[in-house]
């Protein structure tokens, strides 16, 4: 079965640092007080290492890289 | 007044009605089981506490989930507008009482939880009352835990976070309640209303559900009419009645009317002229983009101001956030700041720009659902006051709803 990867965010547990938007501002960026938004759709291969980066990254464990079905 | 179905029987003002006559008058229920499950599927019904879920599909996945179930009667009720559950609960705790005992033998539930608003005095002394009368196999099985009186207490995740950890705030989903609930066990949450239609299908079946309902519609809702109609309170109308003949069962309108809020503070509003034909139906109005919500309708007067008014109620939403979230405790804030700048000093152009910014960044990037029903709401008023939004004057009629 083809899967794809995608972002999640716990938003209670994610307090805004922004170190994520750094570390992957092609997928996200931060909203006007310092909270992640994530472009939607699958993370693109070549950026997979990048957004494990992030995830590890995270202070408050709050990102997350899920592995799901394609959906088509 | 008495209503169609889950409000017929005996005069509503006469109080609860007993277990004697309630059995009397409806006998017991006989269904339960994987048929009761498939009569569910079957008659269409959703749920009634705002997201209008499809009821049978739930019940499947709770039995299909691991682990002994726990059942959650969700009497919470925290729309200010709202007053059909606490009528229910008040009027026809048996009902409900039924509904969730179906629900707790048809999923094998070890444990029923009545999840009551504090507020809801009346609503909650009925069904402790009516609790006592039950048979002792139920009163067991039983409890009833409060509900603060907070708007997002009423959230399912947030009434298994206090029923378990004493806190009324929502937790991060997934797992949703259905999946991993109190003590980790597969949670089914219904609101009272939904039971109590549920307690009437495990007794006449679905083809009787669907036997009322007007233009397609399945069943009967009970809906509050507020704002602007000679008899505000609850109505019970058949699915697919139309706003313009609730508000004629609600006495008609006291003035003019500018525009319709359907569905509460979760809701939409809508021009009076596009609102009047609208079918109270969930799947007519999803169709338009609208949401059936918790079955409140409110008339605007056009004396009154929609900016203001909306102003009102942004501020009231983002102070219900539970503050745990940066983008519904900030962005709701300042939703809420950029409106009462407009309601208060008159419109901007940097203001409107803002609100429309954030009606699209803020939603979905919440643990619940609260941004989302708060955004999906102001971006309604957006559109249906577009012209008086850029154009309000300084005035900020704040006056109470
Ligand atoms: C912020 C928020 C507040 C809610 N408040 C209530 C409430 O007061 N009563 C209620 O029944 N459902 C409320 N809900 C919906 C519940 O989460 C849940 O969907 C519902 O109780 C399930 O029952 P139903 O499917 O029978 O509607 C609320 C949801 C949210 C996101
Ligand atoms: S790094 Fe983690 S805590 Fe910081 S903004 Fe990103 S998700 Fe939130
Ligand atoms: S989205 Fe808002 S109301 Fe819901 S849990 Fe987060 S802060 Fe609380």
């Amino acid at each position: 079965m083809k899967t794809e990867m995608q972002l999640t965010i716990d938003r209670i547990k994610c307090d805004g640092h922004g170190l994520c938007a750094e570390l992957l501002p092609e997928r996200i960026r931060v909203d006007d007080w310092g909270y992640p938004i994530i472009a939607p759709g699958p993370i693109p291969e070549h950026l997979a290492q990048h957004a494990q980066r992030a995830v590890a990254a995270c202070p408050t464990l709050a990102l997350a890289l899920a592995r799901i079905a394609r959906s088509k | 007044m008495s209503g169609l179905r889950v409000l017929a029987g005996p005069e509503l003002t006469s109080g609860a009605e007993s277990f004697a006559d309630h059995t009397q008058r409806l006998g017991t229920p006989q269904s339960t089981g994987r048929a009761l499950v498939e009569t569910l599927v079957r008659s269409g019904l959703t749920g009634r506490g705002g997201a209008s879920f499809p009821v049978g599909l739930k019940w499947r996945s709770v039995i299909a989930a691991k682990g002994s179930p726990v059942v959650i009667a969700n009497g919470a009720e925290g729309e200010p507008q709202s007053h059909k559950d606490r009528l229910l609960m008040t009027t026809r705790p048996h009902l409900v009482l039924d509904g969730a005992f179906i629900a707790a033998r048809t999923v094998h539930a070890r444990q029923v939880v009545l999840y009551i608003g504090e507020e809801h005095k009346a609503g909650w002394s009925a069904m402790a009352r009516a609790l006592d009368e039950r048979p002792e196999g139920e009163r067991r099985i039983a409890r009833i835990v409060g509900a603060p009186h907070r708007y997002v207490a009423g959230d399912s995740s947030a009434a298994v976070h206090l029923i378990d950890g004493g806190v009324a705030t929502p937790t991060t989903t997934p797992p949703s309640t259905h999946e991993r609930g109190l003590d980790g066990a597969p949670t089914l949450v219904q609101n009272v209303e939904t039971l109590a239609h549920i307690a009437l299908i495990a007794r006449y079946g679905d083809a009787w559900y669907g036997s009322a309902g007007r233009r397609g519609a399945a069943g009967t809702v009970l809906i509050t009419m507020a704002g602007g109609v000679n008899h505000p309170g609850v109505l019970e109308v058949e699915a697919g009645t139309t706003v313009e003949e609730a508000v004629a069962m609600a006495g008609g309108v006291t003035e003019p009317t500018s525009a319709v809020l359907i569905g509460g503070y979760f809701g939409a509003w809508v021009q009076a002229a596009k609102a009047w034909e609208l079918p109270l139906d969930i799947a007519s109005l999803q169709a338009r983009g609208l949401s059936l919500g918790c079955g409140v309708v409110g008339l605007l007067p056009a004396a009154r101001c929609g900016v203001c008014d909306t102003s009102r109620i942004m501020g009231y939403l983002a102070t219900e956030s539970s503050a745990q979230c940066g983008p519904c405790f900030f962005g709701l804030r300042a939703l809420s700041d950029a409106c009462s700048r407009i309601a208060e000093r008159g419109a901007n152009r940097d203001d409107l720009a803002r609100l429309k910014k954030w009606a699209i960044e803020v939603p979905g990037r919440g643990a619940c659902k609260h941004p989302d029903g708060a955004v999906m709401f102001l971006r309604s008023a957006l559109s249906t006051f577009a012209d008086e939004f850029a154009v309000h004057p300084a005035h900020w009629r704040q006056q109470p709803a």
